[in-house]
């Protein structure tokens, strides 16, 4: 199906659901990997929105993203409970090591695994815990030559 | 007979490889030519000793743990599908002494259903809350949560029954029921660790709740950060039948907004806008979602429930300490040796808490620092780690409970560094609606980098808008922000270059 298609067809699935808007927006971002801008002006009509409200629910939550995502998401969590066991030493060595890769560095806010820490998830469904440094690059390496 | 075998399928375990022990498991009995049920069960909240495998034999669940699937095949040649002598071996779960010790009410399946199954919940005592409560008039099942003394678990700490008398007492057609599991401070997993070990139980507390205040339809809020909770309630719905009756639960997943957390934002999300605070009054009780009466709670108050009408509320309220009645699920985080879920009555000290249970510290270091309550709780020193566990106590010291989360600290952090990030969560996630936190945030961070590069006369300036935040931000996020800034500055005022007598 052409992405105009999903996102119609999407539109059609949610609409009379009270409070439409955020579970059309997922449904959207799990489809075709992000919201296209031109799935803004058929969203806002049939919510009886205007686009600017649209975009702005889109740019105000971090999850939401309008550009596609590199090959890879990796998420490294640099919430307090990480940080007491090295998650920021994590996260500088991720954002130097993934610079140019293609894959696709965010930062997480908890992932509620704060007894293992430090925690990434790896596309929003692996989950990794008590991350060192060598173990993110086996990872990162695992995630290059898969792809 | 089939053994059964239980790997769990939470999270954390997930995280820490689950999943291949799981297959190594079942392959290994394949070639072996036994037949296993395998249950992908909860945690048991010994997330040290995950993946912890259980096997269920005639002494009861015999634990092994933590297993790498390089170690199965030995497991099965030691016999644990007897409970075999192994040193991984931990003996009858029960018996583990870090479980023994606690007093689990709100997490007592947690770990021990299959969490997909409506009929292992109803076996192990889930569905007599509700029973008893569709036998009950309204009133009388908000007098029972009233007289339990159960407070609000996500933190504020207000009762419940007040709450819940509220809404009942606010005429309308239509009213809800919303469940808040935005579990988004730093430290905490018990919501998540329900609904991916005890969904049927929240399902319950929320019907329940939906008899006393008469309201047909419920929402659960789940954060994206946890996919597998999500899937966890949604399969848990799928299987649900007429359990719940004619009352219909929905779940509505977050995007990724801390400040979602806080009550009117997460309304504000479900109706589909960007989730910034609302004015209050009027109290969601009164015009909530969609502009309806709205009771919502945080999870863990939700899931306290089905128990207090199960065993009765005095049950429940003969538990705890001065006016925090009943049990609270904490939950061990950070640098700790034994992390974890640790649900007790309220009244421990902090401080058998994290050596009893926690073991220490992970590194082996001294504990320096403790976080309670999530990114807006106070860090507490160690001179402060005999204070009880109870909303009082905490609130005498200047902290909070929070909803249970306890983030452990070595001596190598540095409290200048955390205040800076407390500020700097708070400069993210704020939604912007209001002047203190938005802008009082950002200048939080210039000024505690100014103490740090030796200005100690920014002290003063930090304490101003500190006060400014506290005294002016419309929620929690920026009122209470100030609190492990302060705290730290107060506790670690050498990790502040010394200035700030």
């Amino acid at each position: 199906m052409e992405s105009s298609a999903i996102v119609a067809h999407i539109i059609e699935q949610h609409r009379v659901r009270p409070g439409a808007l955020l579970p059309m927006l997922h449904a959207m971002q799990d489809a075709l990997g992000c919201i296209p801008p031109e799935a803004v002006p058929p969203i806002a009509q049939a919510l009886n929105l205007s686009r600017a409200e649209v975009h702005g629910v889109i740019s105000y939550y971090a999850h939401f993203r309008q550009t596609p995502p590199g090959r890879h998401v990796v998420r490294v969590c640099c919430a307090e409970a990480c940080q007491a066991v090295g998650g920021e030493a994590l996260a500088e060595h991720a954002r130097e090591r993934l610079a140019g890769s293609g894959i696709t560095l965010e930062p997480v806010y908890c992932l509620g695994l704060c007894a293992c820490g430090p925690s990434v998830q790896v596309d929003e469904t692996t989950l990794h815990a008590r991350v060192t440094l060598e173990k993110l690059d086996a990872l990162i390496a695992a995630l290059e030559s898969a792809s | 007979m089939r053994t059964t075998i239980f790997v769990p399928g939470d999270a954390a375990a997930l995280a820490l490889g689950a999943d291949a022990v799981a297959t190594a498991i079942s392959e290994e009995a394949a070639r072996r030519g036994i037949a296993i049920k395998l249950v992908r069960n909860g945690s048991r909240g010994m997330v040290w000793l995950e993946p912890l495998v259980e096997v269920a034999t005639p002494r009861g669940r015999i634990a092994y743990g933590p297993v790498a699937p390089a170690e199965v095949p030995g497991l099965f040649a030691a016999g644990f599908l007897t409970g075999g002598v192994h040193a991984l071996c931990l003996g009858p779960t029960e018996e583990i002494p870090w479980l023994a010790r606690q007093q689990r009410l709100v997490c007592r399946r947690v770990g021990v259903v299959d969490p997909r199954s409506l009929a292992d919940y109803v076996a192990r005592g889930g569905g007599e809350g509700l029973r008893r409560a569709r036998a009950m008039a309204p009133a009388e099942i908000v007098r029972a949560v009233t007289e339990s003394g159960l407070r609000g678990r996500g933190g504020a700490a207000f009762p419940a029954g007040i709450k819940w008398q509220t809404v009942r007492a606010t005429a309308a057609p239509q009213k809800y029921v919303v469940c808040n599991a935005d579990e988004g401070d730093s430290g905490t997993f018990s919501d998540r660790m329900l609904m991916e070990g005890d969904p049927y139980c929240l399902l319950e507390g929320m019907a329940i709740a939906g008899l006393a205040v008469g309201a047909s339809q419920g929402y659960i809020y789940v954060r994206s950060e946890y996919p597998h909770a999500v899937a966890a309630l949604e399969a848990a719905l799928a299987g649900a039948g007429d359990f719940l009756g004619n009352f219909t639960i929905e779940v509505r997943v977050g995007a990724g907004s801390y400040v979602c957390g806080e009550e009117t934002a997460l309304l504000e999300s479900i109706e589909g806008k960007r989730g910034i605070v609302r004015a209050k009054p009027p109290l969601p009780a009164v015009a909530g979602l969609f502009g309806q009466p709205t009771l919502i709670n945080n999870l863990v108050t939700f899931a306290s429930v089905p128990d207090i009408l199960a065993q009765g509320a005095a049950a429940y309220r003969d538990l705890g300490c001065g006016r925090s009645r009943g049990t609270l699920p904490f939950q061990l985080a950070g640098n700790i040796k034994h992390g974890g879920l640790v649900e007790v009555p309220f009244g421990l000290s902090l401080r058998e808490l994290l050596y009893d249970f926690g073991g220490g510290s992970r590194s082996g270091r001294p504990l320096r620092a403790v976080q309670v309550g999530g990114p807006l709780g106070a860090y507490l020193p160690e001179a402060q780690f005999d204070t009880l566990l109870d909303y009082e106590a905490f609130a005498a010291i200047g902290a909070g409970l929070g909803h249970g989360g306890i983030v452990a600290f070595d001596d190598t952090v540095d409290l200048a560094g955390q205040a800076r990030y407390a500020m700097k969560f708070c400069a993210i996630e704020s939604c912007g609606k209001c002047t203190p936190c938005r802008i009082g945030s950002t200048r939080g961070v210039e000024v505690i980098d100014r103490i740090r590069a030796g200005d100690g006369r920014q002290i003063a300036l930090l304490e101003e808008l500190c006060e400014t935040m506290t005294q002016g931000s419309l929620c929690a996020m920026g009122s209470m922000t100030p609190i492990p800034v302060l705290s730290a500055l107060r506790h670690f005022a050498e990790d502040f270059g010394g200035k700030c007598e």
